[in-house]
């Protein structure tokens, strides 16, 4: 495989005694799609701000490939009252783009209404729309999205994820998309990886519902209910570069207990404490 | 005919509100006016120290403002004391130690009123140039980096993504800001800089729809309260500084009114 655009080594962070970021390596390839699961307080947002440069890890490093592009969607954008800023100047945030350019994207994303209102007045939905449109603008090749819908009704969920697939495919960018809920993550993700301040597991889509860290995460009912998933257990888990010290449990045996799910429950019952210390 | 020192307040007062206003704008948007006003607060020690040191008072204000925005950036990178608890306690321990520093310098009457409350009828011609010059340069490199400085505070994670230097550019404002009101104390004094800032800021923000139109409209309320208070201070013989912030006040109360007629009418 290519070089990574982006790749976190071995990263640990503590705020105070907490440990939110335990030994996490994450690799984003060129075009790859990899959507990041995990509870509230898992450090999520604590991994990717690392990765962004934003929180610097108390040890391990992160590598940006040179002159990479990272769009990066907020999971709700609150632009203070305090300063104005109409939608087609937000367009221009980072760098000066025409209003003609702006039209453009904007009707792309199906915000044409929009360029002269000012931001703190857009609806969830038309907010996010608006950060795509943005992105379409910056042309990444990689595209960040902190739980891109956390601020949108039901019906608008599966139209920005819609909207969010057909703006990868024009992009043809990589895409590390952070959720906390399953229900909609996009079916053609490449690797689902299930995060709770450590890489619990990690594999293709149909693979994550099952494994007995991920049930303990998200309680068993909660992870029947969702029918995109299923575990494959008896793949070789290559989970070693991903899975590391810590863990309190061994990767390499077949997952296929159920049971197993409280003795994790148990294991992790530190980690899972709400995440008190982190930024979510 | 206008009397020299009129002319020479009217001149650095109307400067220091131009540099004010995009400043201004800025501290109101990323929510720092208890920051400006603990850097204020330390200019007194700046005085003292002038004093004490034989050094130009301005440069001691300059001097102290600056070191104290550099405390304050290290101070605020540890999260055991929160970030406005870190600046009361430089606020006002820097004050106490500017009083107590004042009264070991012997054998000149420091005017306390002048600096606590600004001395504007007594700014002279290397008062204007100082603030010509600082605020020029001060203006330039603001924007210079006007765009990465706004897409930071509009989010730090999307600035960040962009490879927006956040932490230089934060400590850059900081001590373009302590340089700003370094310069501004011999006009507007320590207790009403934070005025002169944050008030016309407020006023034009009822009428931008952008942060640059807010940013020149600060300018414009700014000078325009200068003028107002100066003239207030002439005629009816008022503090000057006081007189300035008052007509702030004023034209920020004229500007809410204005735009909630305009509202209730546009809308009925």
């Amino acid at each position: 495989m290519t070089a990574p655009l982006i790749e976190g080594r071995d990263l640990v962070l503590s705020f105070g005694n907490e440990r939110v970021l335990d030994q996490v390596s994450l690799a984003i390839h060129p075009g790859e799609i990899i959507t990041l699961i995990g509870p509230n307080g898992a450090g999520k947002s604590t991994l990717v701000k690392t990765l962004l440069g934003l929180q610097k890890a108390d040890s391990g490093e992160v590598v940006r490939k040179r002159g990479l592009t990272i769009g990066y969607v907020p999971q709700k954008l609150a632009i203070d009252q305090v300063l104005p800023m109409t939608v087609k100047r937000f367009l221009s945030l980072t760098r000066s783009v025409s209003r003609a350019d702006c039209e453009g994207v904007l009707a792309q994303v199906g915000a044409g209404h929009v360029i002269d209102a000012q931001m703190s007045q857009l609806s969830g939905g038309e907010t996010q729309r608006v950060m795509l449109a943005r992105t379409l603008l910056l042309r990444p090749h990689l595209l960040v999205l902190d739980e891109p819908t956390q601020g949108v009704d039901v019906s608008g969920q599966a139209e920005l994820y819609r909207l969010i697939d057909e703006i990868r495919r024009e992009l043809d960018c990589a895409v590390l998309m952070i959720s906390h809920d399953l229900h909609l993550v996009m079916a053609k993700t490449d690797q689902v990886v299930c995060f709770n301040r450590h890489v619990c597991c990690s594999g293709i889509p149909e693979t994550v519902r099952q494994h007995p860290e991920y049930r303990s995460l998200f309680g068993v009912r909660e992870a029947d209910a969702i029918g995109i998933y299923h575990h494959e257990h008896d793949h070789e888990h290559d989970l070693s570069g991903h899975v590391v010290g810590g863990c309190g449990h061994d990767h390499s045996h077949d997952h296929a207990h159920h049971h197993h799910a409280d003795d994790h429950a148990h294991d992790h019952n530190n980690a899972v404490k709400e995440g008190a210390g982190t930024n979510q | 005919m206008m009397d020299d020192f009129l002319f020479r307040a009217v001149l650095g007062g109307v400067l220091l509100a131009i540099v004010c206003g995009p400043f201004g704008a800025f501290i109101v948007w990323r929510r720092m006016a208890f920051f400006g006003d603990m850097l204020a607060h330390t200019a007194l020690l700046g005085v003292a120290l002038g004093l004490l040191i034989g050094v130009d008072v301005r440069i001691g204000m300059i001097a102290t403002c600056l070191a104290a925005a550099l405390i304050l950036a290290y101070g605020q990178r540890q999260s055991r004391i929160g970030s406005d608890t870190v600046l009361g306690m430089l606020a006002h321990s820097t004050l106490a130690l500017g009083m107590v520093a004042l009264a070991f310098v012997q054998g000149v009457a420091v005017d306390l009123m002048a600096y606590l409350f600004g001395d504007i009828l007594a700014v002279n011609t290397g008062d204007i140039l100082l603030l010509a010059v600082g605020g020029a340069f001060a203006l330039g490199i603001l924007a210079w980096m006007w765009r990465p400085l706004l897409a930071l505070t509009v989010s730090p994670e999307i600035a960040a993504a962009e490879s927006i230097p956040v932490e230089r550019l934060r400590l850059i404002f900081m001590l373009l800001m302590a340089l700003v009101i370094g310069m501004a104390i011999k006009i507007v004094g320590v207790l009403l800089i934070t005025a002169l800032l944050i008030v016309p800021a407020a006023s034009a923000r009822f009428f931008a729809r952008t942060p640059e139109q807010m940013a020149i409209g600060a300018g414009l309320f700014g000078a325009a309260s200068v003028l107002a208070g100066l003239s207030l201070s002439w005629h009816v013989d008022t503090p000057a500084g006081p007189s300035i912030v008052i007509s702030a006040a004023a034209i920020f109360v004229a500007s809410g009114i204005v735009m909630s007629a305009k509202r209730h009418f546009a809308g009925s």
